[in-house]
């Protein structure tokens, strides 16, 4: 099937089987494999990518349903010379060691502060009526849709609240 | 052979640290490649040509036999290149009677129409695309009988058998002993089978250039993995070149490797195509390896001041039909506290399991789980504080060998662990303090682990740029040692961290054992100290005989190396300028490191000791760690910010162990409920609060040339212990059966 997807920026133009994910389209089709299939059922978070700015598990959709989107992929955050603040902070504070979930860690990150600076509240938003406080209770609850398995949590939390310029 | 006494009173330029680039906290090597996704993992290798893509179909029944395997119609589906079944899959190795550790053996796939565990790997599906290999697969079509597998190893843990090789340790007499104590705990604690769950399941890419095959694979172990392999494919292994440059986590679970290995390898020759293979994530659970579940028997008899008079832990696990692995739970408590009547050992049930294999802290992180709580408990029969009990029980010399320690520092891990944490402010009766709907409580526990080193080789280069290249067959599994190799690098050369390169994860490279038993830093660390010495030696031998150096003539052992710079007194040059006057093409020296003849006249192991608060939730039996301290000893830290990660992680392992990690056998089919990561419940983000661990000075001279050990499975000790004992001082409850979920949480609350 035809279709259309801007990549980090640029409009790739697909012929795809139309079983083929968004992850193994990235991954297997365009080469880019910075976006780690952990799973492959959304369990994990590896997969993370932004689509138009959302976060999205990019192993639960079909990459033709995406024809016209804007994907973000973790080769679009930034690269090896010219890291995003975002990577940066998660060198600086180790918030990784294998490094496999590390590529959805830093998407979900991005789109989480988007997510936060929209007010949407999540089970652990106490006051509905101001803007969002992001604690690290809050924004525990919203990265835990990403594992990591080598444990690296609490240099995550730090690193996020490196860049994140919201107080906690 | 050396002898750690060498070792001690030998100064390198690691110990000495001049330019402190030992113990900082140097950010990762290999991290900008990691952030940024540009760090190819093995299924992400680009191969020469496009690749052919498999999937593998694995067994639906735990014990019998495949009477019919039909894959016409996975045959003819779209795209399909070859399926294999063990009807036509080509000649392999003949799989010895029984795997061991560390000897490279054959690995055959597919090879009869047995099944002996769930989830066995019965055919492969390739195809010119992921999309259609999955769907051929899932048209083979596979016809057993089966037999009532042997899967519930609660029913049978009185048929357990010495393990292969060992025997109990008995010192003075246990049962007098313990008949004579007057104070006594006797319980029966249990730990559950868990998946390592590595976020990068195993997958190889392979390909064959004539009959040179190159693979690339997700292993912890790159000789032993390339020597199999090619014992597997009955070729040299010469011809086998195994890269694993970037593995998503190993955990022991990547310490051999599996069919995606050898199948992509035979496939890709059949198909002169390259050909990647990986597991799903519900193929790893079943058709890796987990850490067995244990039922531990401790029992502790005391004298009413709080001496142990006699300690045993008596541990029966489980292994596969045709595996030996034990789960060494009582190993540890031999070399941990003081008592004059001791026994410990192991039983050993061969169950029609998926096979049982090490993860990480294989024997401590089972075993603390009950020892560490029954000091618990016996400290408050006794009316004494639990970590004043472990001090008063802190033994002179190995209380089982009699060797002495290399070093021991555990009292001190305790005792400022205990002021850091605020332990002496803690209410001693359980149940008494309350945060809204939370009961809060806290608990400590003490972490030990072994220590070891083992031979290693490794490569130094110099080039005209002064740049430093260490080559190696190691790997780096998350643990950080591309990272401590290039501080070892730049401290022995005198040059900056930013002029080292550091190559890994080749078999072509100086073999090392890899990465596994929190040996890495330590083995492959000494060999490329050892490398290092080497090339410092072979420069100043050509810039003392260079007349056109200012450090012609010597004196050779006064030269330093500082900055990219050696010098003799105040004679000095750019280490680069004299390489490219000398060697314009580089300058090599070799190194290796072998464990010392007498090392094992010492005890050796890392110590620590943990401090837990926890929140219970009594109505619904939710248990939230709200703190977490650490304190460990652990030898000189190569790297603080590396080593920390490593420590705070396998603290978080403890709190999966404690709270959530386990996977049941379904009795029906031999199968594990939990077949992914829904279901196989691994902490996440919000299971983790406030967490530290703090590393206390420490040179263990007597580990190795640096005086270094390792921390990678030191953190997963004892935590989860301290967990168990914050649980009860918060609620006043024991749950002796982990993980401690809120169901069995709350079933002990209610029968109080």
């Amino acid at each position: 099937m035809k279709t259309t997807i801007t990549v980090n920026g640029e409009a790739r133009a697909l012929d795809l089987d139309p079983r083929t994910t968004l992850l193994d389209a990235l991954r297997e089709t365009l080469r880019l494999t910075g976006t780690k299939k952990g799973c492959d059922h959304g369990q994990c978070g590896a997969c993370t990518v932004l689509v138009n700015g959302t976060r999205i598990n990019s192993c639960l959709s079909l990459a033709v349903m995406h024809d016209g989107d804007a994907v973000t992929t973790i080769e679009g955050v930034g690269q090896v010379g010219a890291l995003a603040p975002i990577q940066q902070a998660f060198l600086t504070e180790d918030a990784f060691q294998c490094g496999y979930c590390t590529p959805g860690q830093i998407c979900s990150a991005l789109g989480m502060l988007a997510e936060v600076a929209a007010n949407q509240p999540s089970q652990e938003t106490t006051d509905l009526t101001g803007p969002i406080r992001l604690t690290d209770d809050e924004l525990r609850e919203r990265m835990s849709g990403n594992i990591c398995r080598c444990s690296a949590y609490p240099q995550i939390v730090a690193a996020i609240r490196a860049v994140s310029g919201l107080p906690a | 052979m050396s002898s750690v006494l060498d070792w001690e009173a030998t100064p390198n330029p690691v110990k000495e640290n001049r330019a402190g680039n030992i113990g900082k906290a140097v950010d990762r090597y290999e991290g900008p490649l990691k952030v940024t996704g540009t760090a190819p993992y093995a299924y992400e290798v680009e191969p020469p040509s496009p690749p052919a893509y498999g999937v593998m179909v694995s067994a639906e029944i735990a014990a019998g036999r495949i009477t019919a395997i039909d894959t016409t119609a996975a045959e003819a589906s779209p795209g399909v290149r070859l399926v294999w079944t063990h009807l036509n899959v080509p000649p392999q190795g003949p799989r010895p009677e029984r795997y061991d550790f560390f000897t490279p053996s054959p690995r055959p796939a597919l090879q009869s129409d047995r099944i002996y565990f769930f989830g066995q790997q019965v055919a492969i599906v390739i195809a010119d695309t992921l999309e259609n290999a999955n769907a051929a697969a899932a048209k083979v079509a596979v016809t057993y009988e089966a037999d009532a597998p042997m899967a519930i190893f609660h029913d049978h843990l009185d048929e357990g058998v010495q393990p292969p090789g060992e025997q109990d340790t008995e010192i003075g007499d246990f049962a007098a002993g313990f008949a004579a104590a007057p104070v006594t705990i006797d319980d029966v604690w249990r730990t559950p089978l868990q998946n390592h769950c590595q976020m990068e399941p195993c997958a190889t890419t392979a390909w064959w250039d004539g009959d040179h095959l190159t693979v690339n694979t997700s292993v912890q172990m790159v000789r032993f993995a390339q020597n199999s392999l090619a014992e597997t494919l009955m070729i040299p292994a010469k011809q086998v070149r195994l890269l694993t440059k970037y593995i998503g986590g190993g955990f022991g679970g990547k310490g051999s490797f599996y069919e995606d290995l050898v199948l992509a390898a035979l496939a890709s020759r059949e198909l002169a195509q390259p050909v990647k293979i990986a597991f799903t994530r519900q193929q790893m659970m079943h058709g890796t390896v987990h850490r067995p579940a244990t039922v531990q028997h401790v029992r502790l008899g005391a004298t009413p001041e709080g001496r142990l008079t006699a300690m045993s832990i008596m541990t029966v696990t489980h292994c596969d039909s045709r595996g030996n692995f034990t789960e060494h739970a009582s190993n540890f408590a031999r070399s941990l506290y003081a008592a004059p009547n001791r026994l410990t050992g192991h039983r050993l049930v061969r169950m029609d399991l998926p096979v049982a294999s090490a993860m990480r802290a294989p024997g401590e992180a089972s075993g603390t789980l009950s020892l560490e709580v029954a000091m618990d408990e016996l400290a408050e029969k006794l009316g004494i504080d639990p970590m004043e009990l472990r001090i008063l029980n802190e033994p002179d010399v190995d209380p089982e060998t009699g060797k002495p320690f290399s070093i021991r520092q555990l009292v001190r891990c305790m005792r400022e662990g205990a002021q850091m944490f605020g332990w002496g402010r803690r209410n001693l009766v359980p149940g008494q303090v309350r945060d809204g709907r939370w009961q809060i409580g806290v608990g400590m526990a003490a972490a030990i682990r072994g220590n070891m080193l083992l031979p290693a080789k490794c490569s130094f280069s110099v080039d005209a740029h002064g740049v430093i290249t260490v080559r190696q067959g190691m790997t780096d599994i998350g643990t950080g040692t591309y990272t401590v190799l290039a501080q070892i690098a730049a401290e022995t050369l005198g040059v900056p961290l930013g002029d080292v390169r550091v190559e890994i994860g080749d078999s072509e490279l100086p073999p090392a054992p890899g990465s596994g038993g929190q040996f890495g830093a330590a083995t492959a660390g000494s060999a490329a100290l050892d490398a290092g010495m080497n090339l410092r030696k072979a420069i100043t031998e050509i810039a003392v005989a260079d007349s056109a150096s200012p450090l012609f003539g010597g004196p050779s052992q006064d030269i330093t190396f500082q900055d990219g710079v050696i010098a003799i007194a105040n004679r000095s040059e750019r280490l680069a300028d004299l390489i490219r006057r000398n060697r314009p093409d580089g300058l090599t020296a070799d190194g290796e490191i072998r464990p010392a003849a007498d090392a094992r006249n010492w005890s050796q192991h890392t110590y620590g000791a943990h401090f837990v608060e926890v929140g219970v939730d009594t109505v619904t039996g939710e248990v939230r760690t709200r703190r977490m301290l650490g304190v460990f000893a652990a030898g000189r830290i190569l790297n603080w910010k590396t080593a920390r990660s490593q420590l705070t992680g396998g603290m978080i392992w403890g709190v999966g162990s404690a709270l959530t990690e386990g996977n049941s056998v379904d009795p029906r089919y031999g199968s594990l409920i939990n077949q992914d990561l829904a279901g196989y419940l691994v902490p996440v983000q919000a299971d983790i609060g406030e967490i530290d661990a703090i590393m206390l000075d420490e040179v263990d001279d007597k580990a190795n040339p640096m005086g270094i050990k390792g921390v990678g499975e030191l953190g997963i000790s004892g935590a989860g212990a301290a967990v168990a004992n914050a649980i009860y001082n918060a609620c006043g409850v024991r749950v002796r059966d982990y993980p401690i979920t809120p169901d069995k949480l709350l079933a002990a609350i209610m029968a109080r």
